[in-house]
C-alpha cells in the first residue's frame, strides 16, 4: 500500500520535472512548445550514450544531460523560436510539431528505434524498508532530487531579483524594457532552464520510462495532462498536479487494473469541466 | 480530330498491352513486403527486412524461370497505412502476394483486401490465432501466442508451480496467450489468481508487477511484444520478484534474442518457451546465424528475422510448385501442407487452417562466450494452435 504511494510520487515527481519546463514557458512567456519532449528526450539519450557507450558514471550524466538540454535550448531559442514569440499560437504548435517529428527522426537515424536500456548504478539498484514497506532506493533517489528541484525554483521566482525580472518581463515586456530590464535576455536564460530540467527529467527518466524516438509525442500527452490541471500561472499547481496524477496513475493501476490506464483521463475530464482555469490557480490570477 | 486521337491512343495502348503485359508478367515476380521500419516496434522491421532479404541473397532471385522481385513497404505499425501499402501493392504495383505484418490489427486490416483480391498474404511476426480465420488468403510462417503458452503452462505446472499470475499486453495475441496459458495451467491442476492487463501503449508496468507481487504466486506469466520486453525485464528484476521466490516465465518475446544482451546478466536463468532461439543447434542455424550477422553487423537473428527468412521460402516453394504461375489461389494451395527445415528447426503448414505447426522449446538464459543466450534444454515437438477448432 505504502510501496504504491511511494511509486505513485516518485512518478509524479518526474513527471513535474518534465513539464516544468513547457509550464515555465507556457504560463510565464506564453509561448507553446509542444517540442517540449524532444528536449527530455535529448537528455535521455545523452545519458544512454555516456553510460551505455562510454562508460561513464550515472551522477554525471544527470548535470551534462541538463547543460546539454539547456545548451540546445539556448541555440534553439535564439535561431528559431525567437521569430515566433509574436505569432499566433497556431503557428507555435505547427512550430514545434514540426520539431518533435525531426527530432524523432534524427533520434532514429542516429539512434536507432529500439528502446534504450540504462542500468542504473549498483548504489542506486535495490530496494530498503521504509515504515514496512518496500521502496526503490532510485525511486527514492528521484523524490528526493525532484523535491529539491521544486523548492529551488519557487524560490527564485517569488523571491529573487532574477525572479521579480522575470515576472515584469512577462506581464508587460515593453514597459519592463522601458525600466532597464534585458527582456530578451532573461526569456533566453528562461528557456534554457526548462530546457535544461526537461533534459535531466529524460536523464532521471531513462531507467524507468523507456528511451525511444517516440518519447516526445508519447510524454506530450502526459505534459499537457499535468498543464491543464495544475494551470501554469505557478510553480506549486503544476507540482501538486503531477503528484495527484502519479499517485492516481499508480494507484489506479494497482486497484482497479481493469481499467487503470483510464484514470488520469478521467481526473482530467472532470477537472476540465469543474475548474477549466486549472484546479490550483487562482481565478484572478492575471 | 479528338476521335482520331483517342482512337490513335486506345491502338497504341492495345498495342502497348499486347507486348508489354506478358512480357512482364513472364520475367518479374513482384512480392510486396509490409515491415514496421519506424516508430515503437521499428525494431522489428528491421529483423524481418534483414531475414527476407538473406534468403535472397543466399537462394539467388530465379525460381521456375522468373525473377522474384522484393518491393518493401514502410507502415509505421498503423494498420490504415499497412491497408493503403496493400491495395497499392496490388492494384498498381501487381504483386503475386504480399508478406510482412509486424502486430495483429495490421494483418488484420488487410484481411478484406486480400479476400477480394485473392492475393495471398505471408503473415512473417503477427501471433495473435484469429487471423488465419478472417480470409482464406492468410498463410502463417510465425507463431501464434496459444501455441507458445502452452508448453510453458504445462511445464511450469510440472516443476511445483501451484498458483500463476499473468501480466500481459492489452491486445489480441496478450489476450490470446493469458488464456491459452491459464486453459492449460488449470487442467493441470493449478490456479491462476488474477489476469492482469497492460496498456499496450504506455509502457509503465510498475503498478501491475506490485500487484502481481503481493498477490504471492508461484508463478508470473509474462507476455509483451519484443520491442517492449527490455523494459518489462528491468522493472521486473527492479521490484525484486525473483527474490520473492516468484518464477518468472514468459513466450521468448520476453528474452528476445535482439535485446537479451541489453537487459544484463539479472536474467540469467529465466525460463521461456518459443519456437526460436539463435542458439538453437542446428547446422541449418548456425549457417544462418553466421550469414545474418556478416550482413547485417552488430546485429543478431531473433525470431522475426526467421519469419522473414521461412516467408520467402514458402513463396519460393510455392512458384516452384505451380512452377511460375502467380495465381493467387494456386499460390495458397501449393503452401497448404508445405514442410520444409527452418533455421528453428521442421516446420509445416497445416493444410487446414493454413497456420504453422512447429516444435516450440523450452529454454534457459545462459551466458556463452560472453553473450546472454536462450539455451534450449526441452521440446514439445510439432505442436498445433490449439485455439483453431
Amino acid at each position: 500500500m505504502l510501496t504504491i504511494l511511494f511509486d505513485g510520487v516518485a512518478y509524479g515527481m518526474l513527471l513535474f520535472v518534465l513539464a516544468v519546463g513547457l509550464c515555465i514557458t507556457l504560463g510565464l512567456m506564453n509561448f507553446i512548445n509542444l517540442a517540449h519532449g524532444a528536449f527530455a528526450m535529448a537528455g535521455g539519450y545523452l545519458t544512454v550514450v555516456m553510460m551505455n557507450r562510454m562508460g561513464i558514471s550515472f551522477y554525471w550524466c544527470l548535470p551534462a544531460a541538463f547543460l546539454f538540454s539547456a545548451v540546445l535550448g539556448v541555440v534553439l531559442e535564439r535561431v528559431l523560436y525567437r521569430r515566433l514569440y509574436d505569432k499566433t499560437h497556431l503557428d507555435q504548435v505547427l512550430f514545434s510539431i514540426g520539431l518533435i517529428f525531426m527530432a524523432m527522426a534524427a533520434v532514429d537515424y542516429a539512434m536507432g528505434a529500439s528502446p534504450q536500456i540504462v542500468k542504473l548504478p549498483p548504489s542506486l539498484s535495490g530496494r530498503v524498508e521504509i515504515l514496512g514497506a518496500q521502496v526503490g532506493i532510485y525511486h527514492l533517489f528521484v523524490i528526493v532530487i525532484c523535491g529539491l528541484l521544486t523548492i529551488g525554483l519557487q524560490f527564485v521566482i517569488a523571491k529573487t531579483r532574477f525572479g521579480s525580472r522575470l515576472r515584469a518581463s512577462v506581464d508587460d515586456g515593453r514597459v519592463a524594457r522601458g525600466l532597464g530590464v534585458n527582456v530578451t535576455g532573461i526569456f533566453a536564460l528562461t528557456f534554457a532552464v526548462g530546457s535544461g530540467l526537461a533534459g535531466l527529467g529524460g536523464a532521471l527518466g531513462a531507467p524507468i520510462l523507456s528511451m525511444d524516438p517516440s518519447f516526445p509525442l508519447k510524454y506530450m500527452i502526459f505534459f499537457l495532462i499535468v498543464i491543464s490541471i495544475g494551470g501554469t500561472t505557478t510553480i506549486t499547481g503544476p507540482f501538486f498536479a503531477s503528484i495527484l496524477l502519479g499517485v492516481a496513475d499508480v494507484g489506479g493501476k494497482y486497484f482497479v487494473p481493469e481499467i487503470g490506464g483510464f484514470i488520469i483521463y478521467t481526473i482530467m475530464v472532470a477537472v476540465l469541466i469543474f475548474r477549466p482555469q486549472g484546479l490550483f490557480t487562482r481565478s484572478a490570477a492575471r | 480530330m479528338i476521335f482520331k486521337s483517342i482512337l490513335a491512343g486506345a491502338v497504341g495502348l492495345a498495342a502497348g498491352l499486347q507486348f508489354t503485359a506478358p512480357a512482364i508478367s513472364q520475367e518479374t515476380v513482384k512480392v510486396g513486403l509490409i515491415a514496421t521500419l519506424t516508430g515503437p516496434q521499428a525494431a522489428s522491421g528491421r529483423q524481418k527486412v534483414a531475414g527476407a532479404r538473406l534468403y535472397m541473397q543466399l537462394n539467388g532471385n530465379m525460381v521456375a524461370g522468373k525473377k522474384i522481385e522484393l518491393i518493401i513497404k514502410d507502415d509505421t505499425g498503423v494498420a490504415d497505412v499497412t491497408r493503403r501499402h496493400a491495395q497499392e501493392l496490388i492494384v498498381n504495383d501487381k504483386v503475386a502476394a504480399i508478406a510482412g505484418f509486424s502486430l495483429t490489427p495490421l494483418a488484420l486490416a488487410v484481411a478484406p483486401v486480400i479476400t477480394q483480391s485473392k492475393t495471398p498474404a505471408i503473415i512473417m511476426t503477427a501471433g495473435t490465432s484469429v487471423i488465419t480465420e478472417r480470409s482464406p488468403y492468410f498463410v502463417r510462417v510465425s507463431f501464434t501466442l496459444p501455441q507458445q503458452s502452452v508448453p510453458i503452462a504445462e511445464w511450469v505446472a510440472n516443476n511445483g508451480a501451484k498458483t500463476a499470475v499473468s501480466l500481459v499486453s492489452d491486445y489480441g495475441p496478450g489476450i490470446d496467450a493469458q488464456n491459452a496459458f491459464k486453459m492449460r495451467f488449470e487442467e493441470k491442476g493449478g490456479k491462476v489468481l488474477e489476469q492482469l492487463k497492460a496498456p499496450l501503449a504506455n509502457p509503465e508496468f510498475s503498478p501491475f508487477l506490485q500487484r502481481a507481487k503481493d498477490l504471492k504466486p508461484d508463478a508470473l506469466f509474462l507476455f509483451v511484444p519484443a520491442p517492449t520486453a527490455g523494459t518489462l525485464m528491468k522493472q521486473v528484476i527492479d521490484r525484486g520478484l525473483t527474490e520473492a521466490n516468484i518464477r518468472v516465465i514468459g513466450t521468448g518475446d520476453i528474452t528476445d534474442d535482439d535485446q537479451l544482451n541489453g537487459i544484463g546478466d539479472s536474467v540469467l536463468g529465466l525460463i521461456t518457451s518459443h519456437f526460436y532461439s539463435a542458439a538453437h543447434g542446428s547446422a541449418m542455424n548456425q549457417k544462418f546465424v553466421a550469414e545474418f550477422k556478416k550482413a547485417n553487423p552488430g546485429m543478431r537473428p531473433n525470431f522475426i528475422a526467421v519469419g522473414g527468412w521461412d516467408g520467402m521460402h514458402a513463396f519460393y516453394e510455392a512458384v516452384k510448385k505451380t512452377n511460375g504461375d502467380t495465381d493467387g489461389t494456386k499460390l495458397v494451395d501449393a503452401m497448404k501442407g508445405a514442410t520444409w527445415e527452418s533455421p528453428r528447426g521442421m516446420m509445416t503448414i497445416d493444410p487446414q487452417t493454413r497456420d504453422v505447426i512447429q516444435d516450440v522449446y523450452i529454454r534457459k538464459v545462459e551466458k556463452r562466450d560472453g553473450e546472454l543466450y536462450n539455451i534450449e534444454f526441452d521440446v514439445v515437438k510439432q505442436v498445433k494452435d490449439p485455439m483453431h477448432k
